[in-house]
């Protein structure tokens, strides 16, 4: 199974443990993740406006790259699936943009949202199978209560992104059952950290990161997992209360005896 | 209204492509803003005052800036209105005018610590500034 892959800018600097973790679970799963050659950051927020253009490119670039080694193209990063997958979105159904677009990049072959972009939850839930998964498991995270946390970047709109439901997702807690531990469900889960605004009003951001951890607590959660870097920050320096919060590829690894 | 100020209230709808029109004043997406305490004005204000045309209050809201492009009321509102689209719309009419950028590189190095992801930093100026 050979993928073309996209770190982003933060597995490179403040979340390299979420990107060691990723290789060497993959490694073990018989997945070669291939990194393009050059990528650069998404840009973190998906531009919403319909005459932002400059603001889509790198993510443009970064799918007809993948489009033209003839690869799917796999994130890690809550953020970067969800701006790289909407953006390829607009570039199939939003005509205006696409032409746009294609005439900033001028390239040989035009791009017309080609790729299909993955998650790694995703190719470990429809490629490698959680069935799979589980037997592959060395060390089983047996009497583990862990809660999935969604936050917001990988499930909406789901018109979109068509990763999970996105009032009652499954895929992370079908994700901790395969490595033995047990999903802990708490309303939170999908309800916002507070994200950016910690650096605009980290009363805010205090507010919601604290909020998640509550609800987790009060179902038993021990820990917290999650894909999106900027998650992990709030939900470990802004959440008051708050539980120890792991990336999944960590417990991953763990779980594949390659931590 | 005044020509300028209905040209706006025009681009808004158009950059945004949302149609206020479309809202029944249900309130879903105000009920479930998880940012809704912060905000003045609410994402179902949103959505009425820019159909009104009354824009010039959203021009000046605090609720352009603690918007958490969640995307919660988008996912939730019934009639497809997506007001975080319009939000980030009146957001972009006031940060495109020269001089109105709300967050500033020389602001960054006071809100900095060790732990912060540039994910974090990358969003901040992609929302706040031009």
């Amino acid at each position: 199974m050979v993928f073309s892959y996209f770190p982003g800018c933060t597995l490179k600097t403040k979340a390299v443990e979420l990107d060691r973790y990723t290789r060497k679970s993959a490694e073990a799963l018989g997945i070669e993740l291939r990194e393009l050659p050059e990528w650069q950051c998404c840009g973190a927020v998906y531009p919403q406006a319909k005459d932002e253009i400059a603001t889509k490119l790198s993510s443009v670039r970064a799918l007809a790259e993948a489009r033209d080694e003839g690869l799917e193209l796999v994130t890690v990063c809550s953020g970067c699936y969800h701006v790289i997958k909407r953006v390829n979105h607009d570039m199939q159904a939003d005509e205006d943009i696409a032409l746009r677009a294609n005439n900033y990049m001028k390239l040989d072959n035009p791009y017309h949202g080609e790729t299909r972009v993955l998650h790694f939850l995703e190719v470990l839930r429809d490629r490698v199978g959680f069935d799979e998964l589980k037997k592959k498991v060395v060390n089983p995270l047996t009497g583990r209560k862990i809660g999935a946390y969604y936050g917001c970047m990988l499930l909406r709109p789901a018109s979109e992104l068509d990763f999970d439901d996105p009032e009652n997702p499954k895929i992370i807690e079908d994700f901790l059952r395969a490595l033995g531990a047990e999903p802990v469900v708490y309303a939170a889960r999908n309800e916002c950290c507070g994200g950016y605004v910690t650096l605009e009003d980290k009363p805010l951001a205090v507010k919601r990161s604290s909020a998640v951890a509550a609800s987790a607590r009060a179902q038993g959660a021990e820990a917290l997992i999650t894909a999106c870097p900027l998650c992990m920050y709030n939900l470990t320096k802004n959440a008051e209360n708050g539980l120890p919060v792991y990336y999944f590829t960590e417990l991953l690894a763990e779980a594949l005896g390659v931590k | 209204m005044p020509d300028q100020k209905q040209e706006l209230v025009e681009t808004i709808k158009r950059i945004s492509g949302v149609n206020p029109r479309l809202c029944m004043k249900c309130g879903k997406c105000s009920a479930t803003c998880p940012a809704f305490d912060a905000m003045d004005y609410h994402p179902h204000q949103f959505v009425d005052m820019v159909d009104r045309g009354q824009i010039d209050k959203l021009l000046a809201s605090k609720s352009l800036y603690t918007c958490l492009s969640c995307f919660a009321c988008v996912e939730r509102c019934p009639r497809t209105v997506e007001p975080a689209r319009l939000i980030e719309a009146v957001r972009l009419a006031v940060i495109r005018q020269q001089g109105r950028n709300h967050f500033k590189a020389d602001q960054l190095p006071g809100l900095l610590d060790e732990d912060l992801p540039q994910q974090a930093i990358a969003s901040a100026f992609r929302k706040y500034s031009k």
